[in-house]
């Protein structure tokens, strides 16, 4: 009944020509977004003969499972890429959670005599930082991460930014009473944060571990700077890897049969695309999900202590 | 005093505790490169006894290195495609994205508007190197769409990854394909927190639509763009690294006009090998930008005290 009413009253409504047109400017724009994606997977499943003869098209004249099964079998460089992603995205989101809730827990409580100190050494870094170059000194010749899984972790593991984000979470949805009323129950502060404080601020914490797990699996620069062990090559970087290298080789195969050889066994056109979508795929089925979170996450960050 | 210190500290230890990790991650990984730059101001030489060494033991040739890098035409360059670039993308990126949250706001059908955005959205998911594949697919020479659209119309194939003149159209496409999405919802959140009577009032004194949203929706909007748009401008001497290094897929020949400071820095670092210069460019980039951080903080603040930075 009520909802009744409230159509009819609908103050806020477009005329039907505009409702139309607004529709289609953002249907459009929507397709346009998801159809790159669309293509790469139709891509993929083309046939390798049609695709040379052809070029890229919508509707191939020759579907092929021929690209998949050329991943699948010579998979071994994909499913290690898929470890390394899986691992240094699972640690990594850990380890980024740990250190930064409890940063942020911290700084986020009154009677913490050095809060402002703390609050000022991370915030600090989002308003000046020292550059590519001397970074990459520090973590290869002063850290010595170079080739270590951790140069994929470590560099992604705390970001000031969430830092302040949950610290607004903390202190505007964990009530001061709360901890008081631990306080005297007997707990200790680690007891109160963790029987207490987290499990109400989960989804100020879930928020955080998308947006960490999304930089991790999507990461490919700490890849570039630090990676050489072919062994440790995450998937993004190794879309990189065999682009690049396929680049190489067409610009010297001219004089050199070693180089056509080396073409000849190199992932065609079609099985790159099915790499694409094989790395894309677990984001695009789980992004619909995350959407939300992020949309939380976005608008949360937005507003200040 | 000292034994005052003490106390606090160990009052204070579960805390301290806590902050430790985060506190050691700042301390290496941000700190620690600041008093690196240094390097800028030397001929930095790699020396086999470690990192202090390094540093200590190359030579103090003071400003030379920034000297080099703006006697070069690269310094200009770099500046101009990182802030013309940016200058477009804040303009543009603003323009569409409120146009596009209005939109998204006004559309009758609630559902169907949410499977809009769950669309725009999706380009913010995928990583550089993938939308990398995804321009590929359509520029590629041989096999690319856009090529064969061209052919169809007997119009001369494009070799696009070496003519320079389409790229700073095809990247700020491309960029707008990434972040719209993204961007808008702020505003679309800001749009869904105005106060839904003010609509009400207007309506009964005949406004229509349009003038709703020109004396409604676009004032309340206001101090969100202002903040949100300073705040981009602050940050307007960094460029997107992946937009700028994947899609031109690294092509030399388009570096006149796809080089922005970031990846000069990185070329400086892992091909040019001119690390002194490369550690000046990010230097004066890192200055310039504090700069444009602080002072872009301090309009925001006397527009709006909450949305400051600090």
């Amino acid at each position: 009944m009520s909802t009744l009413i409230r159509k009819e009253r609908d103050f806020h409504k477009l005329s039907k020509t505009w409702n139309v047109l607004f529709n289609l400017f953002a249907g459009i724009f929507a397709f346009l977004c998801v159809f790159p994606f669309i293509f790469v997977v139709i891509i993929s499943f083309t046939d390798e003969g049609v695709l040379a003869r052809d070029g890229y098209s919508l509707l191939p004249a020759k579907w092929s499972l021929g690209a998949y099964q050329y991943v699948f079998q010579s998979g071994d460089m994909l499913l290690r890429s898929y470890g390394v992603t899986i691992l240094v995205t699972v640690l990594g989101t850990l380890i980024s959670l740990l250190f930064i809730s409890f940063y942020a827990y911290a700084i986020s409580r009154k009677s913490f005599r050095y809060r402002n100190f703390f609050a000022f050494f991370a915030f600090f870094t989002m308003l000046f930082n020292g550059g590519l170059v001397p970074t990459y000194i520090i973590v290869t010749q002063f850290l010595g991460l170079k080739d270590t899984i951790w140069a994929l972790i470590m560099p992604l593991a705390v970001n000031a930014f969430y830092i302040m984000i949950l610290r607004t979470f903390y202190s505007t949805s964990v009530p001061d009473a709360i901890i008081e009323s631990g306080k005297i129950d007997g707990a200790g502060e680690f007891r109160i944060f963790l029987t207490l404080v987290l499990p109400l601020s989960l989804p100020g914490l879930a928020t955080i571990a998308l947006f960490s797990t999304l930089g991790y699996w999507n990461d490919w620069f700490n890849a570039l700077l630090y990676i050489d062990d072919p062994n440790l090559v995450p998937l993004q970087s190794m879309l990189m890897r065999i682009e690049t290298s396929m680049q190489f080789i067409m610009q010297n195969s001219t004089n050199s049969s070693l180089s056509l050889e080396a073409l000849r066994s190199m992932p065609q056109d079609t099985s790159r695309m099915a790499m694409v979508v094989l790395a894309t795929g677990p984001i695009i089925f789980a992004y619909p999900f995350f959407q939300r979170y992020f949309i939380q996450g976005l608008t949360v960050g937005a507003v200040k202590e | 005093m000292i034994g005052g210190f003490i106390r606090n500290i160990i009052k204070d230890k579960v805390m301290l505790l806590m902050v430790l990790p985060g506190a050691l991650w700042f301390l290496f990984f941000s700190y620690l490169p600041m008093v690196g730059t240094v390097i800028a101001f030397k001929e930095y030489r790699y020396s086999r006894e470690g990192f202090w060494a390094s540093i200590i033991n190359s030579k103090w040739v003071g400003w030379d290195n920034f000297k080099f890098l703006f006697t070069t035409n690269d310094a200009y360059i770099i500046t101009r495609n990182t802030l013309l670039y940016n200058a477009v993308f804040i303009l543009v990126g603003l323009v569409l994205s409120v146009v596009m949250a209005i939109v998204l706001a006004e559309i009758a059908n609630k559902k169907l508007a949410k499977v809009y955005q769950t669309g725009m959205f999706l380009p913010y998911f995928l990583s550089w190197v993938v939308v990398g594949y995804f321009a590929f697919s359509f520029l590629s020479s041989e096999s690319g769409v856009l090529n064969q659209i061209l052919s169809y119309f007997g119009a001369e194939p494009v070799n696009w990854y070496s003519e320079k003149k389409y790229w700073p159209v095809i990247l700020v496409l491309v960029y707008l394909w990434k972040a719209l999405g993204y961007n808008s919802v702020v505003y679309l959140a800001a749009i869904m927190g105005i106060d839904k009577s003010l609509y009400e009032a207007a309506m009964i004194d005949g406004a229509g639509k349009f003038q709703q949203i020109k004396n409604i929706t676009l004032p309340m909007l206001s101090p969100i763009i202002t903040i949100m748009t300073l705040l981009a401008i602050g940050k307007i001497f960094y460029a997107d690294f992946g937009l700028f290094y994947q899609v031109p897929r690294n092509s030399g020949t388009l570096y006149s006009v796809t080089n922005v400071i970031d990846t000069y820095v990185y070329q400086g670092l892992k091909s040019t090998g001119e690390i002194g210069m490369s550690t000046a460019a990010g230097l004066y980039q890192s200055v310039v930008g504090f700069v444009l951080v602080i002072t872009s903080n301090y309009i925001v603040r006397k527009f709006n005290k909450d949305s400051a930075l600090f």
